[in-house]
């Protein structure tokens, strides 16, 4: 555990990528099997332990500390693990600290009721950097900026690898993954995952800003639709089928709709849907079934799944991403032709005549359950990640309004001393006295520097009316200029609209209160 | 020390005004944020010590740092009061105590008709080769700072602080150490502890830190060999100072003065970097959690040590440490004194 607690805490303090790499190489080379694959999985969000969360650490620190001391403090620190950890009142122990693996394998054993005296007892030996990593570790979300990417370059620094050779094995491999230190040290065979229906690291596309198009050459590259749903990998080897998400999350379980029908062998590429009566419906549908641990009939009826394919990986065991886009495309549609899967179709490509009808056809998107186009090297072989000059997704520009600030509330860990997340409302006639008031519509807390953060921070500080705990409420004098993916009919919120992916995309500073939108802008906006 | 019945609390006698801490029948102010006729200065920092007062009671060194730092202000009478020495203003005796914060550093004791009240100043309880040791004097009400007064507040050892930057200056050598340390009593006991880890090699200082090593030197505090960091080429990064340590006030390291600098490692020497958040709004790779100040657990063990039914708090957390306090059986209040720095802020 010390080797793993220093690696942490030299992490959270060292800004710069190389030296990153530098002390998580160092980290593999020095730590024994199987801490350090227990190590990776941690850093890469691989590790869960069930039984300990977050209240679990609060009730932990309430069985040494005083209540009324323990809110102050963390109220100052910020963040319950950390708080916790410098907290600790420590009892004499002749236990000695306890290595990862112990601690992994206890925690994955422990009974939910158990878990919290297992990690009691570790807490005494452990010094303050160990107790704030082992909280950290078993509640998830290290935060010590590595990346799950970053953290797979350092492998491949560590056995003189390509970064994509680590991707691709990734999926088919498990903590703590001694096949693969195996491997990377020279001592064993590059692991074999050829008959396992593994999730292969999807290509992903740059974004084309503004003006952008004009400087391709559009006579390489083929258009298609950018559907609004989520993009999938369908996986089906060996008698197995899987469907992952982008990020490899197996979402199969509650799409028995899409794999009770794949009778095929091989591994497509494309955008989950819900499509009923032939059209496709808005993301909102789509979203009813996302995140669910299991899915019920009327769901199933309601909101009908479906997959329309971009892209072929394998035909059946044959590898096709080293073949160009043009031929995997055709090889796509044969395949489509000779297996003819239920509950997808191929998506068209779109014919387009330069740079103009291409913008023209991007605009006209809205409304058509597309968020833009995607732009394809027709020469382009499938690479796992975001390669550059390959793929570009132009999306259609956002939609915006003018809202009102009216709650802030604290951030989280680097952000604790600052208020960052701000609630936002529009205008409407009071229903019943028919005065203007102002209505929550959404809550952002991105798209402003951290030179904006200060002085939005400020903002808030000079013009609260009340508080409440956390959060702020603001007189009403600061105009944010909002932007959004689309919005949709609400019933959980008071203004009946919710906003897909809000930022802030423009404070106001110049623009009064009173000139803000009216909620009846946000409804016009509904497709 | 216990008061007789007929001895007047000192509440009856002390009043907190807007310039600080005013001793009524002594008609002098301990520690004023504003100057005043007649002020008794625990220690040399500057918001305790300012300028202009019109007669000043302190140990010889804290008037020796005023003046390094104020001038020889011709119009103020000095009074040099030596650590257990007493001096009589108006009906009450002030004596001065080590408070082991910074050379010169005093708990300021002042009695007065049986009743008496200990002044701590800042303080600490760690040793520290710079500054005589904090000495608990017994009394009725102890007035204490608070700046750490939260239990997630506990320094370590500073050797093994002191450790972990020569180990990173072994792995970094090509890179210079920066560490942010405050002009007076930081600067002066990192060189020390340096020392006394076995770093022999030049310590490179900023500018603003001189005139306050020469004093301590003065004084007979051995610190070795000190350069001046401010030599060399404007905005050029000086290559003589890989692998070397340098000083310098935290905010020089941040302004264009830092780019003398080749690829420093950026350290901090306080209390605060105990909090991992709070280090890394500042931009700092290397936290070093030394202090000079009391940390949680010293300001609990400091009030058994004196032995005072009542504690009075000044700055700092002061609702935690009234919490804990009141929770041992101590009386607490906090004074609510304004114009006191935190720490590293």
């Amino acid at each position: 555990m010390k080797p793993f607690a220093e690696l942490l805490d030299r992490l959270i303090y060292t800004p710069s990528r190389n030296a990153k790499l530098a002390l998580l190489v160092a980290y593999f080379r020095s730590a024994p099997d199987p801490d350090r694959g227990w190590a990776l999985a941690a850093l890469t969000g691989g590790l869960g332990f069930k039984g300990v969360k977050a209240g679990a650490v609060r009730e932990l620190a309430m069985r040494r500390v005083d209540p009324v001391l323990f809110g102050w403090s963390y109220d100052y620190v910020g963040d319950l693990a950390e708080t916790t950890a410098l907290i600790w009142p420590q009892r004499p122990t002749n236990r000695d600290w306890p290595s990862l693996t112990e601690v992994v394998e206890r925690l994955h054993a422990a009974k939910r009721a158990e878990a919290a005296d297992v990690v009691e007892e570790w807490l005494d030996p452990l010094d303050a950097t160990g107790r704030w990593a082992l909280l950290k570790l078993i509640t998830g979300g290290l935060r010590v900026g590595v990346s799950a990417r970053l953290a797979k370059v350092a492998m491949a620094d560590y056995g003189g690898v390509d970064p994509a050779e680590i991707e691709e094995l990734w999926h088919g491999l498990e903590p703590p993954y001694e096949e693969l230190f195996a491997w990377l040290d020279g001592r064993a065979e590059r692991p074999d995952l050829e008959d396992r229906p593994i999730f292969r690291p999807p290509m992903l596309a740059h974004p084309l800003e503004e003006g952008e198009a004009q400087a391709l050459d559009l006579t390489q590259f083929r258009a298609e639709w950018k559907w609004d749903g989520i993009r999938v990998q369908i996986a089906a080897r060996g008698g197995e089928v899987r469907l992952y998400s982008r990020t490899g999350d197996d979402i199969g379980a509650t799409f028995p709709d899409i794999l009770d029908h794949v009778t095929f062998q091989g591994v497509l590429d494309g955008e989950l849907l819900v499509v009923a009566g032939g059209e496709v419906r808005p993301f909102n549908e789509l979203q009813q079934r996302l995140n669910r641990k299991t899915v019920s009939a009327p769901m199933l009826k309601k909101y009908p799944a479906f997959v329309r394919l971009y892209d072929i990986l394998f035909d059946g065991e044959e590898d096709l991403r080293e073949l160009p886009f043009d031929d995997r495309r055709q090889r796509l549609e044969s395949f489509f032709a000779r297996e003819a899967p239920q509950r997808m179709d191929v998506s068209d490509l779109v014919s387009f005549e330069g740079a103009d009808d291409l913008e023209t056809l991007r605009v006209s998107a809205r409304g058509t359950a597309t968020e833009g186009l995607m732009l394809k090297r027709g020469d382009a072989p499938y690479v796992a990640g975001r390669p550059k000059g390959l793929w570009y997704k132009w999306k259609r520009g956002p939609l915006t309004v003018d809202a009102v600030l009216m709650y802030a509330q604290r951030g989280h860990g680097k952000r604790s001393s600052y208020y960052s997340d701000y609630t936002f409302g529009t205008w409407r006639q009071n229903p019943d006295s028919g005065a203007g008031e102002l209505v929550p519509v959404g809550k952002a807390y991105f798209g402003f520097t951290d030179e904006e953060l200060k002085q939005l921070d400020k903002w808030v500080r000079d013009h609260t009316v009340k508080r409440f705990g956390p959060v702020r409420e603001v007189s009403h004098g600061l105009v944010l200029e909002v932007a959004f993916d689309s919005v949709h009919r609400s019933t959980r919120h008071k203004s009946g609209v919710a906003m897909r992916f809000p930022r802030i995309s423009r404070i106001r500073w110049d623009k009064p209160a009173g000139e803000a939108d009216r909620l009846d802008a946000l409804e016009r906006m509904i497709e | 020390m216990t008061a007789s019945i007929a001895a007047p609390h000192p509440q009856t006698w002390i009043e907190i005004r807007p310039q600080g801490l005013f001793c009524v029948p002594g008609g002098f102010y301990v520690d004023p944020v504003r100057p005043v006729d007649r002020a008794v200065i625990t220690h040399g920092h500057a918001d305790h010590a300012r300028a202009g007062h019109g007669a000043v009671a302190a140990t010889p060194e804290t008037l020796a740092i005023m003046t390094a730092r104020y001038g020889a202000e011709p119009e103020q009478s000095r009074q040099a009061v030596r650590y257990g020495e007493s001096l009589k203003i108006g009906d009450v005796t002030v004596s001065l105590h080590p408070a082991g914060h910074v050379l010169g550093s005093a708990q300021a004791c002042l009695e007065y008709k049986g009743a008496r009240i200990v002044v701590s100043g800042d303080y600490k309880r760690r040793a520290d080769p710079t500054c005589a040791a904090f000495e608990p004097v017994p009394c009725d009400v102890f007035v204490t700072e608070a700046t750490f007064g939260l239990p997630v507040f506990r320094h370590p050892d500073d050797r093994a602080e002191i450790a972990k930057l020569l180990d990173s200056v072994a792995l970094f050598p090509e890179r210079c150490h920066v560490i942010g340390a405050y002009a007076l009593g930081k600067a002066q006991r990192l060189i020390a502890l340096l020392r006394q880890a076995g770093w022999q090699r030049p310590i490179y200082i900023h500018g603003a830190l001189q005139a306050l090593c020469d004093l301590y030197r003065d004084h007979g505090v051995e610190l070795g060999e000190l350069l001046p960091a401010t030599a060399g080429q404007k905005g050029v990064a000086r290559d003589e100072f890989k692998g070397e340590i340098v000083l310098a006030l935290p905010s020089a390291i941040a302004d264009r003065w830092g780019r003398r600098l080749p690829d420093p490692v950026v350290c901090m020497a306080s209390g605060w970097m105990r909090v991992r958040q709070r280090a890394r709004q500042r931009g700092v790779e290397l936290p070093l959690i030394i202090s000079d100040h009391a940390d949680w657990d010293e300001l609990l063990d400091t009030f058994d040590d004196v032995g005072a039914p009542e504690i009075w708090i000044t700055h700092g957390s002061e609702e935690a440490l009234m919490h804990a306090a009141s929770a041992r059986g101590y009386k607490a209040r906090a004074l609510a004194l304004v114009g006191y720095e935190e720490e590293g802020q």
